[in-house]
């Protein structure tokens, strides 16, 4: 059985946090035309509250350099790059350099201050071939018109250890959870795919005694789940972070939240350069809109360029509709923001989408 | 959104431009595409058949004007000294969805103002972050001068700091700009205070591309021709007299038609290379000074029609020249630039006082309330109104190679009598919107390679092939002067076709459409070959460099 057969059978999705079918990926990549072809692994990791791939790096290193050698065969690929972040490349770069002899595969130390952007994988793109750090207009996709406008593979570190362990039979259906926050043994775990939140809480004896909420996928653009809602897998990027309510105001946290956001953005686009600017200004205020809020957050759904702007309204949403929501009415006192303005606009409005 | 423009639908854009790639940066012009979960934007979306596109509902308009909200709170309104406020995208926006534009307060009070030369400026204060000065500078011109700095919500257009690249003057940005915020250093409120102190004589002259555009500002088809109403518009301003820069250009075909065959006979430098692109003349002295010798020295028409209302024309109507405002009127930001020239001045004098680009122009007629397509047309005062389809051409790429070809033609002829003169009026080879157009031309028997350069982001093939040529044409704006930096906004490709095929249909229309029959820029000539060294001053100029 070939590569792609083994990957497709072996039901592998990318762990960067798309969770992208990775045989897809690959067929792509190998039928798209084109005189070179790339890879490229992403090790940048800028996620906050997630450290799988530092993890992988240092324990697992000749499986994921295998995993990137078994790609740049299958496509008969030019080069590989591994873009991997300033503090990683300081740990790793010898153990790596060593590994990958004189196999075509360079490190490319993602650029300092290029933040969470510089992450994501058109960006990446951008940064290696020396332009501005900044998401590119898709389609078209990197699959056919990538690095240097060549066809090329993107996989996540992660994805990289799993090919070299299907590719060796020994692939498991087991995924990394970075766990972090309010617990006591935080740290990088590896546990079956399906495994439930609650299950892997229980499991690392992290489930906490106190009243809780989660966020799922990382710290700055995972999504908020109280704790009735762990019934299900860790999806994204694999990450758990433990929240105490009683520790955590919801003044800070959503101002973290857009901190975070505001410092990223690129400032490409008009819904988050301009649309998280004025969502922080908001948050400042004493008496804020709320609906104005909300209509700022959904327009970064609606109407941003990337993924980034996209995730604004993740965390702050659902942390307002599985958290907020849910607590009796004395205990929300979040300047003005009750049940009945969140309920008005600034829930999910799932069904809103269809025409 | 090209597809729903064309078919009437209007769909709002602000940095969408169809001479750059699409950015998807401002996100006003989305649409809701069944099928689709997420609003799409129709800037980049392709239309296919069966789409069902919505571009008003509900949804569209509440992001539509959120993102517009967002974007008027980046761009400080200087609303009243602004020569766009009769014409402004933004404004338009606003108005057609009833906008609020201080829904959030303005965050960029604090921004620089960055000036280049006189020509042009960059106002971060009003700057929307679109980044069309960015493809205009980068992409279309190939200059870099302008960069993107800071990132999210610092991130400013700035100039490089790289001392090997400067700014050209060309005023692509200011042309590419959909709200004002790059835009031409005015100086209209300076002739406006010439025009209404009566201390002296206030002279307009206005240059071939104007007639052909500034119909565009007050909505009338793109390529109206309108001689007639410029010249009334311009006397309706108060000036006192208005003369035609095609004359000046019939001028300039003279001097560089003889210098082009003496530099052929004399083995003088060549290729000889046209200068009267002022961004162009300063892209050579800074990027290119070894290529001073072969730039015409002829002066440019501008400068050529000042330099004889100075002398020629103050002597003929006994007023001292001292006494006489010239303002030029023209699609250019460069030629603000080129008037201030020290080597142009003439007995202590600049042929030009102050130059308008055509917007200007357009605002300074709205501002004073003047019907402008209803105007009566007028004619440009003698002698230094006549002019031929040569000079008129010059507003076009090609149209100051074509122009000098008829007349080089005509005067190698003269130099050879007895032999049978073939002469030539239409000199397709050099017309049209491509980047480097070649041919070959005979001239006085000689097999002239010529190339001509439309856009100054075409040149570096031309400038490596140096040796292949006898006589280049490079204008730095794509079309030409009809094109220009200081032209109407917006302009395309689609648009300079126009304007430029109005150009060529007013040449045809002429009885006279060669520079060596206009009988004016004959007597002018020849009265300057009795004044001596002053002759010299006014026809030709010099170039130094500046890196």
């Amino acid at each position: 059985m070939d590569i792609l057969a083994k990957i497709k059978k072996a039901g592998l999705v990318g762990r960067g946090g798309a969770s992208f079918p990775t045989a897809d990926k690959w067929e792509a990549v190998k039928k798209a035309k084109g005189a070179k072809k790339y890879v490229v692994c992403n090790a940048s990791e800028g996620e906050p509250g997630v450290a799988k791939d530092s993890y992988i790096l240092e324990n697992f290193g000749k499986e994921v350099v295998d995993g990137i050698k078994i790609a740049i065969n299958f496509l008969k690929a030019e080069r590989a790059y591994i873009y991997i972040n300033h503090n990683y490349y300081k740990k790793f770069n010898k153990i790596l350099a060593k590994i990958i002899g004189k196999a075509p595969i360079e490190f490319f130390i993602k650029p300092i201050g290029s933040g969470y952007i510089g992450g994501e994988e058109s960006s990446m793109l951008n940064a290696i071939e020396g332009r501005r750090i900044e998401p590119r207009l898709k389609p078209p996709f990197p699959t056919t018109s990538g690095l240097m406008r060549c066809p090329t593979l993107i996989n996540n570190v992660e994805t990289f250890y799993n090919i070299s362990l299907v590719a060796a039979n020994k692939y498991k259906k087991e995924r990394f959870y970075t766990i972090s926050g309010d617990c006591l043994w935080t740290g990088v775990f590896s546990f079956p795919e399906n495994w439930t939140i609650e299950k892997i809480l229980k499991e690392t004896k992290n489930y906490p005694k106190f009243p809780f909420f989660v966020q799922v996928g990382g710290e700055g653009s995972g999504e908020v789940l109280n704790s009735g809602q762990l019934r299900r897998p860790a999806s994204g990027a694999g990450s758990i972070t433990v929240y105490s309510i009683l520790k955590h105001k919801p003044e800070n946290l959503i101002k973290n939240w857009l901190d975070f956001f505001l410092a990223e953005s690129c400032g490409k686009c008009t819904p988050c350069r301009e649309g998280v600017y004025r969502l922080r200004e908001i948050a400042d205020l004493p008496n804020p809109d709320w609906r104005l809020f909300a209509d700022l957050l959904n327009n970064l759904e609606e109407t941003s360029f990337c993924g980034l702007g996209g995730a604004v309204p993740v965390p702050v949403k659902s942390y307002t509709n599985n958290v907020l929501a849910k607590m009796p009415e004395n205990k929300v006192s979040f300047k003005g923001l009750d049940k009945k303005t969140m309920a008005s606009c600034l829930l999910y409005e799932k069904d809103k989408n269809k025409n | 959104m090209e597809v729903a423009r064309e078919n009437g639908i209007f769909i709002p854009g602000l940095c969408y431009h169809p001479d750059f790639p699409v950015k998807g940066n401002c996100r006003i012009c989305v649409v809701e595409i069944r099928g689709k979960k997420k609003l799409s934007l129709s800037c980049k979306t392709k239309a296919e058949d069966g789409m069902e596109i919505w571009t008003d509902t509900a949804r569209v308009k509440k992001s539509r004007n959120l993102n517009i909200e967002l974007i008027f709170a980046e761009h400080i309104e200087k609303c009243p000294t602004c020569i766009w406020n009769v014409h402004c995208g933004l404004l338009d926006l606003a108005e057609r969805y009833k906008i609020e534009i201080k829904r959030f307060p303005d965050r960029k009070g604090k921004r620089k103002t960055h000036k280049f030369a006189n020509a042009v400026e960059i106002d971060g204060t009003q700057c929307i972050d679109c980044r069309n000065c960015l493809d205009a500078c980068s992409l279309l011109q190939n200059i870099n001068y302008l960069e993107l700095q800071g990132k999210g919500i610092d991130q400013e257009v700035v100039p490089v700091k790289n001392k090997k690249i400067d700014c050209i003057y060309c005023g692509q940005c200011a042309v590419h700009c959909p709200v004002g915020a790059a835009q031409e250093q005015s100086q209209w409120e300076m002739v406006g205070k010439a025009i209404a102190s009566k201390k002296k004589i206030v002279v307009a002259q206005f240059a071939p591309s104007i007639r052909v555009s500034i119909g565009e500002e007050f909505n009338l088809p793109y390529g109206e021709i309108l001689t007639g109403q410029v010249v009334a518009g311009l006397k309706e301003l108060g000036f006192n007299y208005v003369f035609d820069v095609s004359f000046g250009a019939d001028m300039t075909t003279m001097v560089e038609a003889q210098e082009l065959l003496e530099r052929l006979n004399k083995k003088g430098v060549t290729p000889m290379i046209t200068s009267c692109c002022p961004a162009w003349v300063k892209y050579v002295e800074f990027y290119h000074p070894e290529l001073i010798p072969n730039l015409t020295t002829a002066r440019s028409p501008q400068i050529h029609t000042g330099g004889a209302v100075k002398t020629y024309w103050a002597d003929k109507m006994k007023i001292n020249p001292k006494d006489i405002t010239v303002v030029s009127v023209m699609p250019c930001t460069a030629k603000k630039f080129e008037a201030t020239r020290p080597e142009l001045k003439a007995k202590g004098l600049f042929p030009v006082d102050y130059v308008l680009t055509t917007r200007e122009f357009a605002w300074l007629l709205k501002k004073n309330h003047i019907d402008f397509p209803k105007l009566k047309p007028a004619k440009a005062d003698d002698i230094l109104g006549e002019y031929s389809g040569a000079g008129v051409i010059y507003g076009g790429s090609g149209g100051v190679m074509e122009s000098a070809l008829r007349t080089a033609q005509f005067l190698a002829c003269g130099k050879n009598k007895g032999k049978i003169c073939q002469t030539q009026l239409d000199f397709k080879g050099v017309r049209g919107l491509a980047g480097v157009k070649e041919t070959i031309i005979s001239v006085a028997g000689k097999k002239l390679r010529v190339a001509v350069v439309n856009g100054i982001g075409n040149i570096e093939p031309v400038i490596t092939n140096l040796n292949k040529y006898d006589y280049i044409e490079v204008m730095a704006c794509p079309g030409g002067c009809i094109g220009g930096g200081g032209e109407p906004i917006p302009t395309t490709d689609e648009i300079r076709k126009k304007r430029m095929a109005a150009l060529y249909e007013l040449d045809k229309s002429k009885k006279i459409r060669k520079a060596h029959e206009n009988k004016g820029v004959l007597e002018v000539l020849k009265w300057l070959k009795g004044q001596g060294k002053l002759e010299h001053q006014i026809l030709h100029t010099e170039y130094k460099k500046r890196s």
